[in-house]
């Protein structure tokens, strides 16, 4: 009786121990492609080690759905490789992936900024929060913060907010889709319900309306939570539904979600649009056809930038903001789609032209959008 | 009309493909409390299976992942036995931790594998079937076109559950393990290895269920992708009444209603937040009407000892 409990404690000891091991080997394991030792080892091995001139640190931390997303993340990794590559002699790079809920992201950026990192960057807008706070416990420390808006910034705030307009860029693909429709039916599917999404929907339909008036739309999310970045299950049968009731352009700005939109779109031989990366060059060789184009967001530039910034020591803190006019955003051309948007691009160009020279007023929430359907009339 | 069938064609289409997941799970579920042990990890064995059987079909090709994936849910379906079965630590305990232990366990591997904390490369897909003659239909092409094998595998694991169940020897023994131990065990029906069966059985399932995701529907690994289909599979168990028929029906609905919260129109007067709740609430609404009526086998979730030992 006594040995059975015994054993039954043994074991739920031993799960523990599985459970934690597995915990401390994930962390040494996300450590490890940064080239650097574990932070453990530090105080004995710093001292003797003459360093010569001292590398900045300079730490990122991804949003729901990681690296791989082919979308949003993988841009940000791309601006971290490529500062890593140039300052290779200036700086080192860590990355982090926070949790499957995100919960422990104050937690990731607090771990950086007690490791005297100089830049840390928090990619998405669920970070704004936990970057306010923990910038304003280490003011020694500089922050980069894509996506989010944090209010009250100055030039020598620790904190720089790296802003996109999304809704030029989806502006752009929108009448890209209402040219290129043939059932004069286009879908949207968005992430999880928040402003920031709502502005890709917006910019869209706009430029869908702009180009094409006989255009009609299904436009839907896929949750409410950070979680619906991450299920390509129903942002596939969402897109089955849009195309099902006679869509044939569907374009998505959903994360990794959006991975199930393009599945669905090419396996009916209809169009996906995707987001934030040029996502025909990492869609499946027999799914590219069916790529009609990206909506770019240079979250790579503006990593880049910023940490070439901090490298340079001309980091300010503020706002800074991607738009059409600096290629910030922007629509996709490469040598899989070039033949299929030929027939449109000098229309593209042409509205890219007025959305820079402010002769249209991209709206980028719902009553912007309500208002600008109304004058269009 | 033939729009009209298409569209019900094409919904019930995607009906069976939320609901399949939710059906392979349930029947796993059946299988290890109709032998009296509740299994909660079943969300787990899932994750387990999903990327087991992405990591598979990457290696090897599709067969290969849903091996894979059987195995992976099979082995953590082990642990869960060991633990309720043999140690017979609080089984609900036991299968929160491995909830938790799987989503560690299948990140790390990410991480080792594909260099990619929650993704990983396109995997190949089974190939799918046209139905002969009845694809041809237009309308009913939705259905009956492109499906993919997984889908009458499902039927055939139902339909075999229910008959190995009910109709044989093992299937009397399981239930009697599950209702009252002791009194098989006084009769001679060995309990804890029919227990060990009835939850590796369970595994096996929701590793298969797992593989449809990532094989099957995404064709790519996406970490928490189950999105808590375990639990509406446990949920389809005890609407269901315990059996694989039923629990089968009740995992359709539920995916039907996934697809009608898909096809609800937007921007209505329906507030969207109301449509994303459809699946749930229906889930928590047959629960409520029904859960009270439905009888679980009389020693699920009690760990069986025998006296003086």
């Amino acid at each position: 009786m006594s040995s059975l409990k015994r054993a039954a404690i043994v074991l739920l000891a031993m799960t523990l121990l599985v459970s934690m091991a597995a915990g401390c080997a994930r962390k040494a394991e996300e450590a490890k492609p940064a080239e650097q030792k574990p932070a453990e080892q530090a105080p004995p091995a710093q001292a003797p080690k003459p360093e010569p001139p001292k590398k900045l640190k300079v730490g990122l931390v991804f949003d729901v759905g990681g690296r791989g997303d082919k979308s949003f993340n993988d841009m940000a990794y791309a601006g971290l490789e490529k500062a890593e590559k140039e300052f290779a002699d200036k700086i080192e790079t860590k990355y982090l992936e926070p949790s499957a809920g995100g919960e422990n992201r104050e937690q990731l950026l607090r771990l950086l900024a007690e490791d005297k990192y100089d830049l840390i960057l928090g990619i998405g807008f669920l970070f704004t929060d936990h970057v306010a706070k923990v910038a304003g416990e280490y003011p020694n420390v500089k922050f980069g913060l894509v996506d989010g808006f944090i209010a009250d910034l100055k030039a020598d705030s620790n904190v720089r907010c790296l802003l996109f307009q999304e809704q030029e860029g989806s502006f752009l693909v929108g009448a890209a889709a209402a040219l290129k429709t043939k059932t004069n039916k286009i879908g949207f599917v968005g992430g999880m319900k928040i402003p920031l999404i709502e502005k890709f929907e917006a910019g869209y339909l706009a430029g869908a309306k702009y180009a094409n008036p006989k255009v009609t739309w299904k436009s839907e999310y896929i949750g409410t939570t950070g979680d619906a970045f991450k299920d390509p299950v129903r942002g596939q049968e969402l897109t089955n539904a849009q195309l099902n009731w006679g869509a044939d352009v569907v374009y998505h700005a959903s994360g990794a979600s959006g991975i199930g939109v393009i599945e669905a779109a090419a396996s009916k031989k209809k169009f996906a649009i995707g987001v934030d990366a040029d996502q025909t060059l990492t869609a499946k060789p027999e799914q590219q056809p069916y790529v009609l184009t990206s909506m770019l967001k240079r979250v790579d530039v503006a990593v880049y930038d910023t940490i070439s910034l901090l490298v340079n020591g001309k980091f300010e803190g503020g706002y800074k903001i991607f738009g059409l006019a600096d290629d910030g955003v922007g629509y996709a051309v490469n040598d899989i789609n070039k033949e299929l948007i030929k027939d449109i691009e000098p229309k593209l160009e042409e509205i890219k032209k007025k959305i820079i020279a402010g002769e249209i007023k991209v709206p980028f929430d719902k009553p912007t959008l309500d208002e600008f359907l109304k004058n269009l009339k | 009309m033939s729009l009209v069938g298409e569209f019900v064609a094409e919904m019930m289409a995607s009906a069976i493909r939320m609901g399949i997941p939710i059906l392979l799970a349930a029947l796993g579920a059946i299988f290890s409390e109709r032998s009296g042990v509740i299994n909660i990890g079943l969300e787990g064995m899932m994750m387990f299976g999903a990327f087991f059987g992405a990591l598979g079909s990457y290696l090897g090709g599709p067969v290969l992942g849903l091996a894979l994936a059987i195995a992976g849910g099979t082995a953590l379906a082990f642990v869960h036995a060991m633990g309720s079965v043999t140690f017979r630590v609080n089984q609900i305990v036991s299968g929160v931790a491995l909830n938790i232990l799987a989503y560690g366990c299948v990140r790390f591997s990410s991480i080792t594998i594909f260099k990619m904390a929650t993704t990983s490369p396109h995997v190949a897909k089974l190939a799918s079937i046209d139905v002969p003659s009845l694809s041809r239909i237009p309308v009913l092409r939705p259905l009956f076109g492109g499906v993919s094998p997984m889908v009458p595998l499902a039927v055939c694991l139902a339909l075999a559950s229910y008959w190995l169940i009910q109709r044989t020897v093992f299937g009397l023994r399981l239930r009697a393990v599950g209702e009252n131990p002791l009194a098989a065990d006084t009769v001679g029906v060995p309990v804890p290895p029919l227990r060990y069966v009835g939850v590796l059985l369970s595994g096996a399932l929701a590793g298969l269920a797992g593989a449809y995701l990532s094989i099957e529907h995404t064709g790519m690994y996406v970490e928490g992708m189950t999105q808590g289909k375990g639990y509406i599979a446990l949920a389809a168990t005890i609407f269901g009444d315990w059996s694989p028929l039923r629990a089968s029906a009740v995992a359709m609905l539920f995916g039907f209603a996934e697809s009608l919260s898909f096809r609800v129109v937007e921007g209505g007067t329906i507030p969207y937040q109301f449509i994303k709740m459809i699946p749930y609430a229906m889930t928590l609404a047959v629960l409520a009407g029904v859960v009270g009526r439905s009888r679980p086998p009389a020693s699920s979730g009690v760990p069986y000892e025998r006296e003086g030992e």
